[in-house]
């Protein structure tokens, strides 16, 4: 397999980083790497640090040293506006729960990032225009077709997931980045959403990073990493 | 635009409370905007008690007493000014009109005043307009009054009515009950000092008194009404008059002839700039009403303020999911703000509108209940600049929140906990 940068999805190297807040939860990585095109599973338990290695990585948060390169670029070398629209462009992120507006339409919940993300708009755009591209999504995770113009607080937890993968998707990112996705569906419902989010992901040719403390979902990924194995999280003054 | 139109969908989501905010915001901007309307109608009003005039004379005070008891019939002049003087300085050719008052008598706590038709003819207020009649004519007979609109309505009074008038202003002063009055006419109201005034000839005045002495009746003698009719009685004095000029541009050389007459010490003051002198002293207490009407505005800012402050804590979600999204923090704190304007832009819409429809319905009461117009015109400069201060009010309202939210979207990132 090439090694090369830019067949990087992403790739951290030598990164320390802690929360600017009251618990100044941090971690630090030696080395971790993501290729193009893989499906990576991120084992690690609640509290482990997933959620804010997302957030370097999708650079919400930027490591106090170190660095963190998506897609050949090193997220430190861009000023944070320039950052929040790669992440905009670049990314599709889909949350563990509360995905959406509450109160906001479903279909422009999922049309909401192309606001912040030309190039994305222009090829959702390209692929038909944008509400019939949302539109396509939505049925094609299997939601009824005149879901859009539902308020998002009135859909089922399972269904909110969709929308919000719907909304991940829309405009093909190269990389979607999904946290525990499915810990608040049923077996069932896991089964479903996974068999859908992996469908439209070999259609579009993206990547997928998805963290999870379960186990069991490890036979869907091409690779499966433990947290624990690459990143040493600390709590403040109490660093390994 | 797909954030905008979310923002809306947020906003209708609350809209109990945003309803009622919008609603507290209204109804301070309909109160400052309503003070500040009652304030300029007021001083216009105040203003306009004279118009057209150019000099009030009178015995030398200074200018205000002069006005007060001249114009506004309150206290006494000092001292009158002979008749002599008067005709002498009314006769100076860059006179146009005059009309001369004589005041001292009173009925049941109304003035009465002594002077000439010129009085009908060329008293004006509030922009030029002249005295008109509501009913009868100006008096003809030695005997006949004209009533200011207050006078009849208060007293009743309508026209042919006889009335005795009191000597001095004081309700109980001696009466001179032996020449009653006739209502010849009835004057038209004008939210002036005229509406609580009676109004005589210069002779009548002269008339009532030739039996009197140093304030009291001479006993024994009793010259009937028809007598008096047939006595020649040339006014001996008066209190003050009113001066048109010919040209406003004499108005100070013709002031400096009265000031400096030989024959007698006299004041000419020039009304407009009297009044707004007075009005520098009793226009404190409108200051003070709109101070507090400003207060209002400030409590609502706060409110506004403290409204999406306590959203802040459930919109962590919405910030992550927005920042997420690719949202800068600028954009986050931008939606509070935008969402603060609108809310302000929307109340002082409401609150503008509404006064505006109370102005329309309350205008002909308020005219006719305290004399003052308020008139229904596009917004003032003023009120402009009031509302422009409001809204920006609105938008530092907003910066707070906007400020949490930027450095909650900073600090907490993607992270939900809250």
């Amino acid at each position: 397999m090439n090694l090369e940068g830019a067949t990087d999805a992403v790739r951290l190297r030598g990164v320390e980083f802690k929360w600017n807040t009251r618990d100044a939860f941090g971690l630090s990585i030696s080395e971790f790497q993501v290729l193009r095109g893989e499906r990576l599973l991120l084992l690690g338990a609640s509290g482990s640090g997933k959620s804010t290695l997302l957030s370097l990585l999708t650079g919400i948060a930027l490591a106090q040293a170190g660095n963190v390169e998506t897609l050949g670029q090193r997220l430190d070398k861009l000023g944070s506006s320039e950052r929040d629209r790669f992440r905009a462009e670049h990314f599709g992120i889909i949350f563990q729960m509360f995905n959406l507006l509450p109160y906001g339409a479903v279909i422009d919940n999922v049309l909401l990032p192309l606001s912040f993300a030309p190039q994305r708009r222009a090829r959702a755009t390209a692929a038909g225009g944008t509400d019939s591209e949302a539109r396509r999504l939505l049925s094609a995770l299997g939601l009824p077709a005149d879901i859009g113009r539902q308020t998002a607080s009135t859909l089922s937890v399972g269904q909110q997931q969709r929308v919000a993968t719907a909304r991940a998707l829309i405009g093909s990112p190269e990389i979607i980045v999904a946290d525990e996705p499915t810990s608040a569906l049923d077996d069932d419902r896991q089964q479903d959403f996974l068999d859908l989010l992996f469908r439209q992901i070999d259609a579009t040719n993206a990547t997928l990073i998805m963290v999870s403390h379960d186990r069991r979902l490890a036979q869907h990924f091409t690779r499966v990493v433990e947290v624990n194995d690459i990143l040493r999280a600390s709590k403040s003054g109490a660093r390994a | 635009m797909t954030v905008a139109r979310l923002a809306l969908q947020s906003l209708r989501n609350r809209w109990v409370t945003v309803t009622l905010t919008i609603l507290a915001i209204s109804v301070s901007v309909m109160l400052l905007l309503g003070v500040e309307k009652v304030r300029s109608g007021a001083r216009d009003s105040f203003a306009g008690t004279v118009s057209g005039a150019d000099l009030v004379i009178g015995a030398r005070s200074g200018g205000m007493q002069l006005l007060l008891y001249s114009v506004f019939h309150i206290g006494n002049a000092t001292n009158n000014v002979t008749w002599r003087s008067y005709e002498d300085i009314v006769s100076r050719p860059e006179v146009a009109w005059a009309i001369p008052l004589a005041l001292g008598d009173s009925h049941r706590g109304f003035r009465v005043i002594g002077t000439t038709p010129d009085y009908f003819a060329h008293l004006q207020y509030r922009g030029g307009q002249t005295l008109k009649f509501a009913a009868g004519a100006a008096f003809n007979d030695l005997f006949d009054v004209v009533l200011g609109a207050d006078v009849a309505s208060r007293l009743d009074y309508s026209i042919g009515d006889k009335i005795t008038v009191a000597h001095g202003v004081g309700s109980l002063g001696p009466q001179h009950d032996d020449l009653p009055f006739r209502v010849s006419g009835i004057l038209a109201r004008t939210g002036t000092p005229v509406d609580k005034s009676l109004h005589v000839s210069l002779k009548a005045i002269e008339a009532i008194h030739v039996d009197w002495r140093s304030g009291s009746r001479i006993p024994g003698l009793a010259t009937t009404a028809d007598r008096l009719r047939q006595m020649p009685l040339p006014p001996r004095a008066i209190t003050a008059a009113i001066i048109g000029l010919k040209s406003r541009l004499q108005v100070i050389g013709f002031q400096r002839t009265v000031n400096e007459y030989r024959a007698e010490p006299l004041s000419g003051v020039m009304p407009g700039v009297a009044l707004q002198e007075m009005w520098g002293l009793i226009g404190t207490a409108e200051t003070a009403l709109l101070g507090v009407s400003a207060m209002v505005v400030v409590t609502s800012m706060l409110g506004l303020s403290a409204m999406i402050l306590s959203t802040l804590n459930e919109r962590r979600r919405e910030i992550a999911i927005l920042r997420s999204l690719g949202a800068r923090p600028g954009t986050v704190a931008g939606l509070l703000v935008g969402e603060a304007t609108l809310l302000t832009v929307a109340g002082i819409a409401i609150g503008t509108a509404a006064l505006y429809a109370v102005l329309v319905v309350a205008r002909p009461i308020i005219d006719r209940q305290f004399g003052i117009d308020i008139g229904v015109q596009p917004p003032s400069t003023t009120d402009a600049l009031l509302l422009l201060a409001i809204l920006i009010g609105g938008m530092a309202a907003g910066v707070l929140p906007a400020y949490g939210a930027y450095r909650m979207s900073l600090a907490n990132g993607m992270r939900m906990r809250t």
